[in-house]
């Protein structure tokens, strides 16, 4: 019943989430599962999840909830902090058979919460929407449950916003496939982009000038702010420390290579 | 479909598994895996199948942290029970490998040799993709992937480590693995999800590994990659005494065969019975070679860590240049 709760999700549950949608049977329509997580000061934080078989007809609904206590239990195995937050299900519309698993999804844990994502692309989106239930009506008389909607955010790991800006890198990529490439190369892509970003700054500052655009103050204490973030260091003492630094990367690739040919070496000898 | 993978087995291992390819979900259970596991190392299994020449994870579980301790639980079990239940979801449940974390690149080992070796036996294509969460962390994605090349699994069948083996066969730390080309790739609902994402709360671009501050970590590699020369020059040494020791052996051999037939020559001079000719190798236990297995291990290691150093060195480079750059530009400026 807390209305005053944001839900975090991580990005791997939503991809956890389209993946058992694209693997279910031929006869389902929609996918649902269990969502593991923490509740912490009125944000509960979804970090996990698992698909629960279940079987929906036009009048009844069978899930599988050994299988969902098994494979609970095996998860807790890995990580016992996990507890269930709630649970999900493919597709846009909350129906019916949905009010009956929230049923049992709430008695599992406190204010269970129901993750939506529509995976038809209605409207050519694929809404990720999160709802908790409240009981409404008259009481005594005709009760019936209302989902709320909770504002969603998605919560990054350190490792994990790297691990999403790679994996999204072929998203247009008509082959969708992302190589792995180089440290080197990965700095020479951020400083692509970098540049990228400095020559919409000077664009927009050229029309400025000419006055084309509007000069904004706040813009303007933005740019200066960011041009003060270069240290003012005079030149010589940079160039110094430019070199000292250099040299000590030169020298370490140096001595790894004269280990390595060592080791080549040594390795010839052995095999004589 | 299961006839198919059986004949593939049949065919030369370096031709089955050209590269590696992973599902985004993969990457990130990994991520998540190792993230809640902190700074110790952690384990999993690699779901997928063989498509032609390539690999394909498509999914993954981990291996809880307290297997390795509790010993009431049973590993086998937890595998047998997890691939269970993903397979009744439509998961593919078949084991194409396993993955674990590791530090500065730091992962060969004996443990790991001996795990990828029963992998690689029972199913031909496996892989040990290799995770770095501390790079990842500062902002280079590290996921490699590796195979045992057919010469060690040669020698790791016989499990003969002593020189002559090594010989023989050609084995260098060189030929201990294989490293598989990796490439992520998504289906197109996926992609659309990764649309979606950018949307709703895109992953800001976080640019610290542009930080200039290479130091630590470099220190860090370079520390990892003496104490680890150290150990294998304790090797060498151990390697050397043997030598010398088995030289010195020979020597003494041969001064007792010359004693005993210059005694002999002398007592058939005088006509009295010639002692008799002891078996040599009684009175003087032949020497075991050391096994030359640490100083492979310990060498492909090194091999690791120079790579690792290599490459952030030149990232290093590339930064300070960027700086230099920067730097110019301003002076421009001020003029």
């Amino acid at each position: 019943m807390a209305t005053n709760v944001a839900v975090h999700v991580h990005p791997v549950v939503l991809f956890a989430i389209v993946d058992s949608f694209e693997r279910r049977n031929e006869d389902a329509r929609r996918v649902i599962g269990t969502l593991l997580g923490t509740v912490d000061k009125g944000v509960i934080e979804i970090t996990n999840s698992f698909t629960v078989p279940h079987n929906e007809s036009e009048d009844e609904v069978a899930v599988d909830m050994e299988f969902a206590k098994n494979m609970h239990d095996l998860h807790k195995k890995v990580n016992p902090t996990e507890a269930i937050v709630g649970w999900y299900a493919t597709g846009n519309e909350i129906t019916e058979h949905s009010v009956l698993i929230h049923e049992y999804y709430a008695r599992e844990c406190a204010s269970s919460i129901h993750l939506t994502v529509d995976t038809t692309l209605k409207g050519a989106k694929m809404g990720v929407n999160a709802f908790s239930s409240s009981v409404m009506g008259v009481p005594g008389k005709t009760m019936g449950t209302m989902f709320t909607p909770l504002p969603l955010v998605i919560n990054y790991w350190e490792p994990e916003r790297t691990g999403v800006n790679a994996v999204t890198k072929g998203k247009f990529n008509p082959k969708r496939t992302v190589n792995m490439v180089s440290d080197l190369q990965r700095v020479s892509d951020a400083s692509a982009r970098i540049q990228e970003m400095l020559d919409h700054l000077i664009l927009y500052v050229d029309e400025v000038l000419t006055g084309k655009t509007q000069p904004d103050p706040s813009m303007g204490r933005y740019l200066a702010e960011l041009i003060g973030t270069v240290p003012q260091i005079p030149q010589d003492e940079f160039e110094e420390m430019l070199n000292a630094n250099m040299k000590d990367l030169l020298m370490v690739v140096y001595l790894s290579n004269l280990t390595a040919t060592q080791l080549a070496l040594s390795e010839k000898i052995s095999l004589l | 479909m299961a006839s198919g993978r059986g004949s593939r087995r049949t065919t030369e291992s370096e031709a089955t598994v050209q590269y590696v390819q992973l599902d985004g979900l993969v990457v990130l259970n990994i991520i998540k895996h190792c993230e809640e596991v902190g700074s110790e190392l952690s384990q999993g299994v690699l779901l997928g199948l063989l498509i032609g020449n390539c690999l394909e994870i498509t999914n993954c579980f981990p291996f809880p942290r307290n297997a390795l301790d509790d010993p009431d639980f049973d590993e086998m079990q937890y595998q047998m029970e997890m691939m269970r239940h993903l397979r009744y979801v439509n998961i593919d449940h078949l084991h194409v490998g396993w993955y674990q974390s590791t530090f500065f690149g730091g992962f060969v080992s004996k443990a790991l040799m001996d795990s990828q070796f029963q992998y690689q036996h029972s199913l031909d294509e496996s892989v040990v993709l290799i995770y770095d969460p501390l790079k990842t962390t500062q902002g280079y994605l590290s996921v490699k992937a590796y195979r045992l090349t057919p010469q060690t699994m040669a020698i790791y069948e016989t499990m003969d480590f002593s020189p002559e083996n090594i010989k023989q066969t050609k084995m260098a730390f060189s030929k201990i693995f294989d490293e598989v080309p990796v490439v992520i790739k998504n289906s197109h609902l996926v992609n659309a999800l990764c649309l979606e994402i950018e949307e709703i709360g895109p992953p800001t671009e976080k640019y610290s590994f542009l930080d200039l501050a290479t130091s630590s970590v470099l220190e860090k590699n370079i520390k990892l990659l003496m104490d680890t020369v150290d150990e294998l020059s304790q090797d060498s040494n151990k390697f050397h005494n043997h030598y010398r020791q088995v030289a010195k052996q020979n020597q003494a051999k041969q001064q007792y065969v010359q004693k005993r037939h210059q005694e002999n020559a002398a007592r058939t001079a005088k006509g009295e019975v010639a002692l008799p000719e002891e078996d040599i190798n009684k009175l003087f236990k032949p020497l075991l070679p050391p096994s030359r297995l640490d100083n492979l291990l310990l060498s492909g290691q090194i091999k690791s860590y120079c790579e690792q150093i290599n490459q952030y060195s030149s990232q290093g480079l590339g930064k300070l240049f960027f700086a230099e750059g920067l730097q110019d530009k301003k002076q421009v400026g001020t003029i």
